[in-house]
């Protein structure tokens, strides 16, 4: 049973996991694995509290409602989840900046704040444009054979490794 | 299955319990790490990739099964070649910048790291709230479109054929693999 208390299991246990999972998730809630959309009904919440008819008016927030469901209660849930398996394996700590970050970008937090900030907004915007992420599009999109998944998967990658080595240099 | 979609109660507690499984493992596969993910983005440490092929091959094959016996819906998401390709190319930036993605950032939240619950967290919240207030006017100007790839998938389209369909896609993922490991990366 030592396995429960290991900080890093292999990628491809990890991996068949999640898909595991992510099958389980289609039984019985007709759910594959996504992120970004419950990112946006939380956004409408927030914006909400200032301005409801702004968000009720709003064609993609009409689509998309603001309310607690599943795919938030997933979101909560992962954190959750890597918080337990964090704290068992005695991996939980409170860290302001990424290593890699700090020793090769950085080591003002403000500066790794903004990047984060600026990081998060494209994602977000990016996410929402594609219609996923790398959970809903790149697992569950790419799994169902979805060629908008594929390519979306592939876009993700491309400009993540563009801007990465744009960041770290080659 | 289907009985229990609409029960709202119990789905909420399946997603709790769907994505409780889902961080655990999220952490324990080391995703949940800015530096595993910008590794991967830098070529040198494979993890995500690993761990992304095989989910896509066991969550596919599991597909492949339960979809001729109608126990899983094949509903796949609608849009365009070109909304892919730039809201892609856009999330990669933010993918790069921030070095997490809106699934492993609610892990790393989870595993404590403070830029993630900051300034990538109020990022995320913010750019999917932009999006919702751009999105009308994108669609007007034509620029975010549905095409003929719209809700498409090969599922359908060969009626959950196994050789056809997943056969070949799996052993590519599966050979992709075995470069990797070949290569030691």
């Amino acid at each position: 049973m030592d396995f429960i208390f290991e900080q890093r299991w292999s990628p491809y246990a990890v991996g068949a996991l999640i898909g595991l999972i992510n099958l389980l998730g289609m039984l019985i809630s007709n759910k594959p694995l996504g992120a970004s959309t419950s990112f946006l009904k939380l956004s409408g919440m927030i914006v909400g509290l200032f301005d409801k008819n702004r968000v009720l008016s709003n064609d993609y927030y009409k689509k998309n409602k603001p309310e607690i469901d599943w795919g938030m209660m997933l979101v909560f849930g992962i954190i959750l989840g890597a918080f337990l398996s964090a704290v068992i394996s005695g991996d939980f700590r409170l860290m302001k900046i990424p290593p890699m970050w700090s020793d090769n970008v950085s080591s003002n937090f403000i500066v790794r704040f903004i990047g984060a900030l600026v990081g998060g907004i494209f994602l977000g915007v990016g996410s929402r444009w594609a219609g996923g992420c790398t959970s809903g599009h790149g697992i569950s999109g790419t799994s169902q054979l979805s060629i908008l998944s594929w390519v979306a998967a592939v876009a993700f990658f491309v400009g993540g490794i563009i801007t990465a080595f744009l960041i770290y240099g080659i | 299955m289907e009985k229990y979609y609409d029960n709202k109660k119990l789905q909420l507690f399946f997603g709790l319990l769907i994505g409780v499984s889902f961080g655990f493992l999220l952490h324990r596969g080391g995703v949940t790490k800015y530096d595993v993910i910008v590794g991967q983005l830098l070529l040198s440490d494979f993890t995500v990739i690993k761990i992304i092929f095989t989910a896509i091959i066991v969550t596919m094959s599991g597909i492949g099964l339960f979809y001729r016996k109608g126990l899983i819906k094949v509903e796949t998401k609608s849009g365009s070649l070109k909304n892919s390709i730039i809201g892609g190319l856009l999330f990669g930036v933010g993918f790069g910048l921030l070095g997490y993605c809106p699934g492993t950032i609610a892990g790393a939240i989870g595993n404590g790291y403070i830029d993630a619950m900051t300034g990538g967290f109020i990022g995320i919240v913010l750019g999917t709230g932009i999006y919702a207030f751009i999105h009308p006017s994108l669609v007007k100007k034509k620029i975010v479109t549905n095409d003929k790839y719209s809700e498409y998938n090969l599922f359908n389209e060969y009626k959950g054929n196994i050789l056809v369909v997943i056969l070949p896609i799996l052993l590519s993922l599966m050979g992709v693999l075995y470069i990797i490991e070949l290569l030691g990366l």
